[in-house]
């Protein structure tokens, strides 16, 4: 069998006397696209954040693509890593945010360019090349001069996606990615995500797009209160909730 | 009996409110600027031939450079420590953060005559300065008198008391990056090192540079207080001056003159590196031709 793309076991993560996330189990493999649904401060955030140890994890251990994140095993511990290999690790892994961060003092272009050319340290020409290749993908290859000031929020997310991609990363994370964009600008940051769906990137979506949810993704995945409390294909969790839970919840945004 | 109607309301002329005491205002103005003039001008006391004979003087050039001299190390002393101090204040460690908050307490805390008295009379408490082990051997050591110079004192007290100021500077600066801007660099790979330097520190800096611009017109001007350590600065060889021919308000003049030319110059320096740092701040900025627009 494949090595599953991210593999949490028994993830806790807490704030203080806080417990956000407990016991979390899941595998996603590769290629498989998988939302977290589940209200406001149900972890679902928090639990995509640890799969890039952006947010440290108190228990259990995460692993994308086979091996432990953040942390390094030996003699039956798990030993901290340093800063500076811990961003290694997150080579693989391409974010998008809520709020896009975009970098302000550089255009669209040069956001796209920025890693690539510092962090892998790849020729400027051809990563040039490629990133008007993803900003054309995305649909902005006439906003590449632009900076983020002069973009539309819808237009920011879709440089932030190209931002990620430019990486070329085997997972991509989306932290409500279109939670910050004005209703008419959303279809065009889903049009994107869609396509990179059927282009076979393994993405875990924390979204409060239902429709996306139901026709894009394969599995989802309803959190609340820090816990799984129910998963499975989109049919079967939005047509027939098992949970008290997850129907008191869909009853409110279905 | 009706009246005819001449006029409609849409080609009635429109009378602007006046606004005359505007007017009294600049005549009183225009009045004193014209006495101020003229005292300037007809005051054979002022002794313009005097203030024209020293301003090239070569006494006088060599205190412009003195204190364009401490001006520009004691600045570079203050960024430089300034920084460090801020990034201890930011940092994990409560030792450091403590040790920075101390600094500024001390430094923010007591005039900056008396630090500059302090450091000059460091050798009556301390006469000899060592390096070695704390509390061990010493390897080398030299009289505190021979080190620390005139000019060593003003430069101890003037970047030692500016690195206080710089420290909060950088401090805001680096707080006034929006923390996402961090973790978008973090998820793209980048160490620690490198998001500080492509990432936190541009945009830090537009909120650095300005104030330190205008801690560098401050400094200028506050260097004079070096005379009171016998130095010959712009200030003291004015003093020096006129203490021989008793022509303090010409030799004054000459000073000023040189303080705002030199502040005149730096300001105009601030505000076109406020106006490179502001890139991609501003929304009305046109945008930058890539390649592709460019062959067009």
């Amino acid at each position: 069998m494949n090595t599953p793309m991210v593999e949490a076991i028994g993830v806790r993560k807490v704030y203080g006397h806080n417990v956000v996330l407990e016991s979390i189990d899941l595998t996603v493999e590769a290629g498989e696209v998988v939302s977290l649904l589940g209200p406001s401060g149900s972890g679902k955030s928090t639990f995509l954040r640890c799969i890039n140890h952006l947010e440290p994890i108190d228990g259990g251990e995460i692993s994308v693509n086979g091996s432990l994140v953040g942390y390094r095993r030996a003699h039956g511990k798990k030993y901290e890593l340093h800063r500076k290999d811990i961003a290694k690790a997150r080579r693989d892994v391409g974010m998008v945010f809520q709020r896009f961060n975009l970098f302000p003092h550089k255009t669209a272009l040069e956001n796209v360019m920025e890693a690539p050319v510092i962090v892998q340290g790849r020729a400027k020409g051809d990563v040039r090349a490629e990133a008007m290749e993803l900003l054309d993908r995305v649909g902005l290859t006439d906003r590449a001069g632009h900076y983020p000031s002069m973009l539309s929020g819808g237009q920011q997310q879709r440089v932030a996606i190209a931002r990620a991609l430019a990486m070329r990363p085997r997972l991509m994370l989306f932290d409500e990615p279109t939670s910050a964009l004005d209703p008419e600008l959303v279809g065009e940051v889903l049009d994107v995500m869609r396509g990179l769906a059927q282009d076979g990137m393994t993405m875990i979506v924390v979204t409060h797009e239902i429709g996306f949810a139901r026709e894009v993704c394969d599995r989802v995945v309803f959190m609340d209160g820090g816990v799984i409390v129910e998963q499975g294909a989109p049919a079967d969790v939005f047509n027939n909730p098992e949970h008290a839970r997850t129907q008191a919840f869909l009853s409110k945004v279905l | 009996m009706t009246v005819e109607l001449t006029t409609t309301p849409a080609d009635e002329p429109i009378v602007r409110l006046r606004h005359p005491w505007r007017w009294v205002a600049v005549a009183v103005i225009v009045l004193y600027a014209a006495v101020l003039v003229r005292f300037l001008v007809t005051n054979d006391a002022l002794r313009w031939d005097l203030v024209r004979g020293y301003l090239f003087e070569t006494s006088v050039l060599r205190g412009v450079v003195t204190t364009l001299k401490l001006t520009v190390v004691a600045m570079l002393v203050g960024a430089g420590l300034g920084t460090l101090l801020a990034i201890m204040r930011l940092s994990e460690n409560p030792v450091l953060r403590w040790t920075s908050g101390i600094y500024v307490w001390f430094f923010r805390g007591t005039p900056i005559l008396v630090q500059l008295l302090g450091w000059y009379f460091l050798a009556s408490v301390l006469p000899e300065i060592s390096l070695g082990i704390p509390f061990g051997p010493s390897f080398a050591s030299w009289s505190t008198n021979d080190v620390v110079t005139p000019f060593m004192a003003a430069i101890l007290g003037l970047g030692l008391n500016e690195a206080a100021y710089m420290a909060e500077i950088v401090r805001a600066g680096i707080g006034g990056v929006d923390p996402g801007q961090a973790e978008a660099a973090e998820a793209l790979g980048m160490s620690p090192a490198q998001s500080y330097r492509r990432i936190i520190l541009p945009q830090a800096s537009r909120l650095i540079i300005p104030p330190t611009a205008n801690e560098t017109i401050t400094m200028l001007k506050q260097s004079s207080l070096v005379v009171v350590l016998g130095m010959l600065d712009l200030t003291g060889t004015a003093q020096a001056i006129y203490s021989r021919n008793f022509q303090q308000i010409p030799l004054l003049l000459v000073a000023s003159i040189w303080y705002l030319a030199l502040t005149t110059i730096l300001t105009y320096v601030q505000m076109r590196l406020e106006r490179r740092m502001s890139r991609g701040a501003a929304t009305s900025r046109r945008p930058r031709r890539t390649r592709k627009g460019a062959q067009r």
